[in-house]
């Protein structure tokens, strides 16, 4: 097991609800785990308590099936590759010195770059189609471009786990297309994958199995099929909805007006 | 890649070169301006005219003001990336006014000596960056750059103040001379003097360089920092004590300069790569040459007279603080 959570529970301080609430999940390479839910339901708490950047009350997550206290810093960035939901640009770097620092946590604090860590620099910028962009700097990128480079970047560790918090937000249907596809050749190559996204049609389509979270719990977990289902998600997200099935056996949630029944 | 390898030489025969020249200014300017020649022969030579001059007045305050500089600079640029703002600096942040307040109180009780001022210097700062950040995270909240900049300002003024009020009340002989030292200057440095500093800014200093790849994923934000591979926390203990380290060195033997911290960076990330583990050399000797050149400007333009050097820098300061505010804020 790449990724693992055992009865996670994590409460921020100050407040009473927990944010998470007993929350258990695991994803294996090669496959890819998408998580959903309303806002506020925890996913983003799942992914800073697989990450190790809160720390649960209760329950322990293991990575590589060694719990996460036993790693150190270095140590979980050449395993674990995360990329976060927003970060904001203050020193603009060009692509290939942002890219570079997915390589930091093999390098000493002093020593340049070796050849191997230029390679995986380019190789991840070609996997991610963005070998183009090197010479940029990355203040002038598009919100896809971005994206496809701060990917590259988690590449560049060389990770044996992939987490990705909304990495579509903002982007158009074509840059949003060719980032799940790009995600799940990466997984299809040996990854595990685990994102989180709004999207419930195309996480049915693209992710072997669905995580629903609400109000820091587990609601429902297993193929799309299973999860995502006219009560469960209309109960979950509060408004009614209607799940019809695409060509490729895939179900698609259509989300009703007031006052539409479902035919 | 030989290009790029050959730009590299050059800029670097370059930097030295300007080092060099300002260095060279700063020996031969003064309130007796000596040739080129004056000064070649005054450091080499011990039985010239312009060797004491050179050698025990200049060469010394010269030295210190390049240390000086080049280390309120690399704070400057350390605290940048800590904050994630280009307006963070050592004054501005209130460490200087707080090492200042350690410095005024140890004197005021007439705890002098070269070791004593400044560790309560030190003392001074270290309260006041945790002031600062105290004040600055609101009910747990995240940290937000601009109100740390506000809580740094508000602390240094306090602090100021308190300053203020110690020297006017205080019994202690030689505390009125603190006046003026606070306004900042080179004009009672010592060889003395500089081994005092360097004693005290060598570790934060080589601290600060070998830190050099955390200060570049700190710089992205604290969660991508983290998922790259640096103890966040850590790297934000070991700089901010070493940085309060550097300004209480700073302070205890040339008094409160400010904006070296944030001219120096920001003009620096204007010709070089943000990265750190390059920038920060650059930065040192960079502000290092420019505290010297400032020097040499306080104790020439109104000659036989001496402006505190903190004049000067404040004047560069304060026009580009206000440039980087705008933008910043845009």
């Amino acid at each position: 097991m790449i990724l693992e959570a055992r009865n996670v529970t994590v409460r921020y301080r100050g407040r009473r609800q927990p944010a998470l609430d007993a929350v258990s999940c695991h994803v294996r390479a090669t496959e890819l785990v998408a998580v959903v839910g309303p806002n506020g339901s925890g996913k983003t708490t799942l992914v800073r308590a697989l990450a190790g950047l809160v720390r649960p009350e209760q329950g322990s997550v293991l990575i590589q099936d060694r719990p996460i206290a036993a790693w150190g810093r270095a140590d979980l960035a050449r395993v674990l590759g995360v990329v976060p939901q927003r970060e904001e640009i203050v020193f603009p770097l060009r692509v290939d010195e942002a890219v570079m620092l997915g390589r930091y946590a093999r390098l000493g604090p002093l020593g340049a770059p070796a050849a191997a860590d230029h390679a995986a620099v380019a190789t991840a910028l070609d996997r991610c189609d963005a070998g183009s962009l090197v010479d940029r700097s990355i203040d002038t990128l598009s919100g896809g471009e971005w994206q496809r480079v701060r990917l590259a970047r988690a590449l560049a560790q060389e990770p044996a786990a992939l987490v990705l918090d909304e990495p579509t937000a903002a982007l158009d249907v074509r840059h949003e297309m060719e980032m799940l596809e790009l995600i799940r050749s990466l997984v299809d190559g040996g990854l595990a994958g685990l994102v989180i996204t709004h999207h419930l049609n195309l996480a049915a389509r693209f992710a072997d199995r669905i995580l629903l979270l609400s109000g820091g719990r587990l609601v429902a977990e297993g193929a799309p099929g299973e999860v995502l289902r006219t009560e469960t998600l209309s109960r979950v997200f509060e408004w009614p909805v209607a799940v019809t099935t695409w060509c490729d056996g895939s179900p698609q949630v259509v989300p009703l007006r007031t006052g539409e029944q479902a035919s | 890649m030989t290009t790029a390898h050959d730009s590299t030489r050059l800029r670097l025969v370059i930097l030295t070169v300007l080092v060099l020249v300002c260095l060279l200014v700063g020996l031969a300017a003064g309130t007796v301006p000596l040739s080129l020649g004056q000064v070649w022969h005054g450091l080499w030579r011990a039985d010239t005219s312009a060797s004491v001059i050179v050698r025990d007045l200049r060469a010394p305050r010269v030295l210190l003001a390049f240390a000086v500089g080049g280390s309120l600079a690399v704070c400057g640029a350390a605290l940048q990336a800590m904050i994630r703002n280009p307006l963070a600096e050592p004054y501005l942040l209130g460490l200087s006014g707080g090492a200042g307040l350690g410095a005024v109180i140890a004197i005021a009780t007439e705890a002098t000596g070269p070791w004593s001022v400044p560790l309560a210097a030190f003392v001074g700062a270290i309260a006041a960056v945790a002031l600062v950040y105290r004040l600055s995270v609101v009910a747990g909240r995240r940290l937000d750059p601009r109100v740390l900049l506000l809580s740094g300002v508000v602390v240094g003024s306090f602090a100021g103040a308190l300053m203020s009020a110690i020297i006017v009340l205080s019994p202690a002989a030689g505390i009125r001379n603190a006046f003026l030292w606070l306004l900042g200057g080179f004009g009672a440095a010592s060889w003395r003097s500089l081994g005092v500093f360097a004693a005290y800014a060598a570790l934060p200093l080589a601290i600060i360089g070998l830190n050099g790849r955390n200060l570049d994923l700190v710089a992205l934000g604290e969660e991508p920092a983290h998922h790259l591979g640096t103890d966040v926390d850590r790297t934000r203990r070991v700089i901010y004590a070493c940085t309060a380290l550097l300004t209480a060195a700073s302070v205890a033997t040339c008094g409160i300069i400010g904006f070296v911290g944030l001219v120096v960076p920001h003009a620096v990330r204007t010709v070089a790569r943000p990265l750190h583990r390059t920038l920060l050399p650059l930065v040192f000797v960079v502000g290092g040459s420019f505290l010297v050149l400032s020097d040499v400007l306080s104790r020439t333009v109104v000659r036989p007279l001496e402006l505190p050097v903190g004049v000067i820098t404040a004047l560069v300061g304060v026009p580009l603080f206000a440039v980087l505010l705008r933008r910043t804020m845009a």
